[in-house]
């Protein structure tokens, strides 16, 4: 393991300031569409919108994805494509499920 | 162990070919701890998802009222009722704490010894900080407002076992992140990746690349605050 304790060449500490900023400004952005209470539509695009802003920032510079070899980044992103999915199937029963109930309180038994 | 020169072999989606059509390693110039880290990232995202999709499904397929979280989480400064403030400032002493992680992995790296371990120790209290506000929202909850897993004066009563299991399970992940981050800012401030004496538990030698695998957890962490934030508090 010796040769691995060479001095590596590392990202410049602008970038990680940067994103850290970044990281910042997008969750105040989030925590205002609570403050100023946006609601319908605009709230949950805004939501995601910031959320996902964030997540790849993270997953891109400070877990260092950006500069990882496409064999890891593959790997680890294609996955999320089954949650996507899952999702979509858990939409769909939780719809169902509140369509039986409303109907049992109109029906009754 | 040799080294792989990266700049040799083809990037991007011929890179992608390459290495998934290699003999031995897939994954070149990672080594096999930050790997293992990756993919146990993944099966914890995958723990998470389904929580998150539950809350999803719950919430969808109640009659109930869902209770308002901006109303739930506010916090009460100077007599005026400040919505979600605590979750708030625990964002950004999250956020705050994986920047230090991120410059304690990059001074790690150009063998920067005392600012290594004075920034994963900031990172630490960091942590703790954010489970002892987490802590304190809790007690609020459970002593204070009446929250259970079966019940809550909110509404639909599924809200309190979705809160406790979502959060706990976040909270136990940043507890166990503090324990390590505290061994490792010992370990650095010791110069046991300098000098490669041997682990405790593993009787491994270690390098600097630890604290980047270390780090990996950490900022996971973080981003699995970022959807639970967007999803179980904003939403």
């Amino acid at each position: 393991m010796e040769q691995n304790n060479k001095k590596a060449t590392t990202h410049n500490i602008g970038i990680y300031l940067w994103i850290w900023g970044l990281l910042f400004v997008f969750s105040t952005f989030s925590y205002l569409v609570d403050w100023y209470e946006f609601q319908g539509l605009l709230r949950w695009s805004l939501i995601i919108f910031f959320m996902l802003i964030k997540a790849g920032l993270i997953m891109a510079i400070f877990m260092h994805l950006y500069w990882e070899r496409w064999a890891i980044v593959n790997v680890l992103l294609w996955p999320m494509t089954a949650i996507m999915v899952f999702v979509g199937i858990m939409t769909a029963e939780s719809q169902y499920t509140f369509f039986t109930r409303a109907l049992f309180f109109v029906m009754g038994s | 162990m040799s080294e792989i020169d990266l700049s040799k072999l083809p990037k991007g989606g011929k890179g992608f070919a390459h290495d998934f059509a290699a003999d031995q390693t897939i994954f070149k110039g990672v080594p096999w701890g930050k790997a293992m880290m990756w993919i146990f990232l993944l099966s914890d995202t995958f723990i998470f998802s389904c929580f998150l999709i539950s809350l999803m499904t719950a919430r969808a397929s109640t009659t109930a009222e869902w209770p308002y979280a901006s109303e739930v989480f506010g916090l009460e400064v100077f007599g005026t009722n400040v919505p979600l403030l605590l979750i708030a400032i625990m964002t950004f002493v999250l956020i705050t704490s994986s920047g230090t992680m991120a410059l304690a992995v990059k001074y790690g790296y150009e063998r920067n010894r005392k600012m290594c371990a004075w920034l994963i120790l900031a990172t630490a209290v960091g942590g703790l900080t954010f489970v002892g506000m987490q802590a304190f929202e809790w007690t609020k909850l459970i002593f204070h407002e009446g929250i259970r897993p079966w019940s809550n004066p909110y509404g639909a009563a599924q809200f309190g076992s979705f809160f406790f299991m979502i959060t706990g399970f976040h909270g136990t992940h940043v507890s166990i992140g503090v324990i390590f981050l505290f061994i490792f800012a010992r370990k650095t401030f010791r110069g046991d990746f300098d000098t490669g004496r041997r682990g405790y538990f593993t009787s491994m030698k270690s390098n600097y690349r630890a604290i980047e695998i270390l780090g990996l957890y950490w900022h996971f962490v973080d981003l699995v605050w970022v959807f639970i934030f967007a999803f179980f508090y904003l939403w």
